[in-house]
């Protein structure tokens, strides 16, 4: 993957590394998600919370500029259908965003004429239940948590509930994120203008 | 016999004593066709049942005693087939107390046993049995207690449609000039295989349903509605897919086809040149380059053709009153009042290709539902809200109504005009008059 991250090293221009390694490395992911953890250590569970307060405090504040940095290269911004996210082979996602289209989305809702989003969502979540794994192979680290998204939007109040799954690659500096997925509890069934940020 | 009196509320078959035709005038139709619950409640029994719906896709049923639960209008159904493969549509409502007997969305199922008292229906409807026979006299007759039936149910090309309605044309009469349309995007699969199994985008929003209907033929919006989408486009410099609609389009190569029974088609390809052109002009998706490098390795005689079906077919063929192809997605729209609606976006997979083409449709598919259609959606709620305003009566569906040389008509009846022309509403809004009139065809 960094080999293919350095040739074409604009992801948010090019997407070269979207292929059958990145389809599997998010079928891994999905396993590593899904099986049970032992307790991680205080130090690590309060970095993670940390970086989850952050990321969800820049989407509600609307920085999607700096929401977006804490996205690496060869990132997945996922948010699925089906629920637990089924094969993106072969079935559609509400967001499955590789750098280019994710900077697309932050992009389109910066642009000031997307018309579901005039007047903008305000959105407040809140996040628990957080639980994390560093994998000691890939140095990866895998975060599981709860959320519940509140949002406000021309007169409308609505509630989104469901769980994340992030991927973390550590940074000299921090960790980036390599996949965020947020998986709805209702992620197939009707939703009223799904332009919010999760 | 047993008298049936209603209390309230139209039958399906009385005659409505409403003067339609003072609501849908040539060139305008009047607001409360929108907002007022009895004209949705008739269109619920007329529109929704007295002409072809659309029911499901055939791929979604895909062995024998295969199900998909789904509605006509308001009334929960069930389409099936049976074991020898014939399809079937029953209501979804014990003939018993009237509780829904199947509560899944899909899966395979011989008979449905009512939760509720043990009735048990075959997947075809008839009554098996009741349970504890002896608490019923000895006049009981199974015949008569079966799950009611959408009397006709027909399948075009894999496409399902159903009416109550025993006066309508042959399924393929009705889809008449709208079968090519539908020929030519189901055949650019290259076995004709179109395959609904991805999870769908069930869109909802708050506004009337012919809202959607009345956008889906509308080549005027694009430019205005769809301008972040255009902005985002050309983030990278180049226009791509849909700028085209931006310079008067109506001096432009596409046109809009008024296809008669209320159908319509927007034909986009004249701005694309050549095969490799549809692929050319996409929005860019997760994997594209990588995708098309590897294609153009694999299949070097082949490339343009497997690109170009990876992308949408630039046909919009809306078929009245509840299918819209838009792209490569079966789009339906669902009802729910009358302000609230369901538009569910049922993406969809071909044979006969390779598999990576197939997940490029996936990631393509997920591109308009994103970031264009949720702002005609905004839009829609946004004419719900102004339709508040009783002292303004009408909706205008005037514009290409007396514009010199704009329309023509073809051997077949269909009326070829500017691709901003409102005719598709025209057209359209006669078959609900018809349909809402009682008038046979």
């Amino acid at each position: 993957m960094s080999q293919k991250v350095q040739d074409y090293s604009d992801t948010s221009s090019w997407s070269y590394h979207v292929d059958e390694s990145f389809y599997a490395d998010l079928d891994r992911f999905g396993e590593v998600l899904r099986a049970d953890w032992p307790a991680a250590g205080v130090q690590t569970a309060r970095e993670a919370e940390a970086f989850l307060a952050r990321e969800a405090r820049l989407i509600d504040e609307g920085r999607f500029n700096d929401w977006l940095e804490l996205f690496g290269p060869d990132c997945l911004y996922w948010v699925p259908i089906t629920p637990g996210g089924g094969d993106p082979r072969r079935e559609v996602s509400h967001a499955f965003d590789d750098c280019r289209r994710l900077t697309d989305r932050v992009y389109w809702l910066r642009t000031g004429l997307a018309f579901s989003q005039i007047p903008q969502s305000r959105t407040r979540r809140v996040i628990g239940n957080v639980e994390v794994l560093d994998e000691p192979g890939s140095g990866l680290r895998f975060i599981r948590s709860n959320f519940i998204v509140n949002e406000f939007r021309a007169g409308v109040a609505k509630t989104y509930t469901g769980w994340y799954g992030h991927v973390l690659a550590p940074q000299e500096d921090g960790w980036q994120i390599r996949l965020k997925q947020a998986n709805l509890l209702d992620s197939e069934q009707i939703h009223e203008n799904l332009t919010l940020v999760f | 016999m047993v008298v049936s009196p209603e209390i309230s509320s139209p039958t399906a078959t009385a005659a409505s004593d409403i003067p339609w035709r003072d609501y849908v005038r040539g060139d305008r139709v009047h607001r409360t066709l929108y907002t007022d619950e009895r004209v949705f409640n008739e269109e619920m029994v007329k529109v929704f049942g007295h002409t072809w719906v659309y029911l499901a896709h055939e791929s979604q049923l895909p062995e024998p005693n295969s199900f998909v639960s789904t509605k006509l209008g308001l009334r929960p159904i069930i389409v099936t087939r049976d074991r020898q493969g014939g399809l079937h549509a029953v209501f979804n409502r014990c003939a018993h107390r009237a509780a829904t007997v199947c509560r899944e969305e899909s899966g395979v199922a011989k008979s449905f046993q009512c939760p509720y008292h043990g009735w048990t229906f075959k997947n075809t409807g008839e009554l098996v049995g009741a349970p504890w026979p002896q608490g019923y006299g000895p006049d009981f007759d199974k015949s008569e207690f079966g799950l009611g039936k959408v009397t006709r149910v027909e399948s075009y090309r894999g496409f399902i449609f159903g009416t109550l309605g025993e006066s309508a044309p042959a399924l393929a009469d009705y889809l008449g000039e709208a079968r090519p349309w539908l020929d030519y995007w189901i055949d650019r699969a290259p076995e004709g295989e179109v395959i609904v199994r991805s999870a769908a985008h069930r869109m909802g929003y708050r506004g009337n349903w012919k809202l959607a209907f009345d956008n889906a033929g509308d080549g005027y919006h694009p430019s205005f509605s769809h301008r972040s989408l255009l902005e985002m486009a050309s983030r990278m410099g180049d226009s791509k897919d849909m700028s085209y609609f931006g310079k008067t389009p109506d001096d432009g190569p596409m046109k809009v086809y008024s296809l008669g029974n209320g159908h319509s088609v927007i034909d986009q390809r004249p701005n694309f040149e050549g095969p490799g052109s549809i692929w050319a002009n996409q929005r860019p998706q997760p994997g594209r380059e990588k995708f098309e490098e590897l294609i153009r390795a694999r299949y070097p005689e082949d490339a343009d053709r497997l690109l170009d079906v990876s992308a949408g077919a630039q046909i919009n063929l809306s078929i009245f009153p509840n299918l819209l192809i838009i792209g490569n997605q079966i789009q339906v729209i669902e009802p729910l009042s009358v302000d609230r609606t369901q538009l569910t976006w049922n993406a969809t997979t071909i044979g006969g290709v390779p598999e990576e083409v197939n997940t490029m449709r996936m990631r393509t598919q997920e591109d308009f539902p994103a970031f264009g259609e949720p702002d005609d959606q905004a839009n829609f709620e946004e004419v719900q809200r102004g339709l508040a305003v009783t002292e303004e009566e009408w909706v205008l569906m005037n514009r290409g109504l007396n514009v010199d040389g704009w329309q023509t008509i073809d051997e077949n009846g269909v009326i070829v005009t500017a691709v901003t022309d409102e005719i598709h509403m025209r057209g359209y809004y006669e078959e609900w008059l018809r349909l809402m009139n009682g008038e046979t065809q």
